[in-house]
């Protein structure tokens, strides 16, 4: 086809939006409503998975030594734990640091407590490295081998964070899939069944073009244009709307529920909308051009 | 140029719709295609049109054998035949300027040339003052005139009319087929189905008369009987 005439097809398919406003407005707000439902499931679910991995953050492994081990020892261990790729920190702990911790932590209030222990340490054996893992669920895997290391004692771990940790982590990841999944499948439906009634309404149309000797291109061309349109427009309105509530709604948690912000932090509007936006911008346009494509198919076999 | 071969057309189980057809139409003529309701003559036009494939027999148009026109090639074959429709079959939502522009879009005229062609055309079939009307806002008889207008702007070889004044006044259908024996004086190969026998009649125009799917006559216009 000539450049002219695709310039032709595209004007068209924009006017054809204008022309078939009742449709156009039917296939936007379909598309709209599935693409905010989208936006919102997919803000929780980064939301949700976000808090879990800053609580996963926060679980460590503690691995105290044998009593006498020399520093050489210690460093060693230290080395095969830095090998290890679930560790994304860990930090050595000297058995000062561990009292003056401690210290604080118990006689912060009454500091005289803690002087009958001035000359003597009793946490001498206290030592440990605090490890933090990259994924909580590795923590058994990284438990088992600690312990075979020589020269530890003990390793100490929280089983029950790590587990309730994974399992909500899982059950987020399946369950927004689950919804995402689902929405889609009804999206799909939805607007294939509008762009539907919205061909076969004009279903004559089509067939006085292809009388007059239009080929199949020429046809489907403004049809294609106009279901990009109604997905680019279908995506953007929930888009912008998603973008104000999302901050609307994270100002609204920060001063209703001020406890909440000492323990979570919502992610910033801008990271979400950096993979939200062209996501749904991909969902829409793609939806409205398969939509558009796969309908007309049968009506150009005349 | 137009040669029908022992051709049979059936949609289901049952009678055929078309019945051993054999006729041959030369480059120029105007030939009336005449029959009761469901005689088949509707049938006739679309397998001209390529809409339907023959269950039997031959179709050569200019010498091509329809059967070899492949999908791909359909719209090149219609770009030579120009139809109208009973019901104009126009697009509603463009106007009289549009309606026949477009069928220069489809086949990728120059814009320069449609800004010619378009209003000579339209002063043909003497709608040049209303070009921008749209559809809705047109007498029948000008909606004929545009659907016309339309057939004709590529200069087809042939013209396929199906009931052209099925839904016209007597006044308008005599224009109608006044314009259609103009168009065919240019050299036009006009087929016209109808069952408006008194224009047949009044014309003296080759009659074919289809009964049933099957072709009971084939005269000039002296000849025609009702």
């Amino acid at each position: 086809m000539k450049i002219s005439t695709h310039v032709y097809n595209v004007g068209q398919g924009m006017k054809n939006v204008w022309r078939n406003k009742l449709f156009s407005l039917a296939s936007i707000a379909t598309m709209s409503a599935c693409i905010f439902l989208f936006g919102i499931f997919y803000s929780l679910g980064t939301n949700f998975q976000a808090m879990v991995k800053t609580a996963e953050e926060g679980v460590a492994v503690t691995v105290f030594f044998d009593e006498g081990i020399s520093q050489a020892q210690i460093d060693e261990i230290g080395n095969e734990i830095s090998k290890r790729a679930e560790v994304s920190e860990y930090n050595f702990v000297s058995a000062d640091d561990a009292w003056a911790t401690f210290q604080e932590e118990y006689f912060g209030d009454n500091p005289e407590l803690a002087e009958g222990f001035a000359e003597d340490n009793p946490l001498a054996n206290s030592a440990n490295y605090e490890i933090y893992l990259n994924d909580v669920s590795m923590q058994p895997t990284l438990v088992s081998f600690l312990e075979g290391l020589d020269g530890v004692r003990q390793v100490n771990q929280s089983e029950v964070a790590a587990k309730t940790l994974t399992d909500i982590n899982s059950a987020i990841t399946i369950i927004s899939m689950g919804i995402v999944v689902i929405l889609l499948a009804v999206s799909i439906f939805l607007i294939s069944n509008t762009v539907m009634v919205g061909i076969s309404v004009r279903r004559e149309e089509i067939a006085i073009m292809k009388l007059i000797g239009a080929k199949d291109a020429f046809v489907r061309q403004p049809f294609v244009v106009e279901g990009i349109m109604i997905g680019l427009i279908g995506s953007i309105i929930p888009l912008i709307l998603l973008f104000f509530m999302y901050e609307e709604v994270i100002k609204y948690m920060a001063s209703e529920f001020n406890f909440l912000s000492n323990m979570v932090s919502f992610i910033p509007v801008k990271t979400i909308f950096t993979t939200l936006v062209p996501v749904s911008l991909l969902l829409g346009v793609g939806i409205g051009w398969i939509g558009s494509r796969v309908t007309l198919h049968k009506h150009l076999k005349v | 140029m137009i040669r029908l071969d022992h051709v049979s057309k059936s949609y289901e189980a049952g009678k055929p719709a078309l019945d051993d057809v054999t006729i041959h139409i030369d480059p120029g003529e105007f030939v009336f295609v005449v029959g009761d309701s469901g005689s088949g003559k509707s049938t006739l036009i679309r397998l001209l049109l390529k809409e339907l494939e023959p269950t039997k027999g031959k179709i050569y148009i200019n010498g091509q054998d329809l059967k070899k026109v492949t999908h791909k090639k359909i719209p090149m074959y219609r770009r030579n035949v120009g139809v109208v429709f009973q019901n104009f079959r126009l697009l509603p939502d463009r106007n009289v300027y549009e309606n026949v522009a477009f069928a220069m879009k489809v086949i990728e005229s120059p814009n320069k040339e449609i800004k010619k062609k378009v209003p000579t055309m339209l002063s043909l079939v003497g709608l040049a003052a209303k070009y921008r009307s749209m559809p809705k806002q047109l007498s029948g008889g000008e909606q004929q005139r545009v659907a016309i207008a339309r057939a004709l702007v590529n200069e087809p070889k042939i013209l396929l009319a199906d009931e052209p004044t099925g839904n016209l006044d007597p006044t308008n259908a005599w224009e109608i087929m006044g314009l259609l024996e103009e168009i065919n004086k240019r050299g036009t190969t006009v087929i016209v189905v109808t069952h408006n026998m008194e224009i047949v009649k009044a014309m003296n125009k080759r009659v074919i008369t289809i009964k049933k799917g099957v072709v009971v006559s084939d005269v000039g216009g002296d000849d025609y009987e009702d």
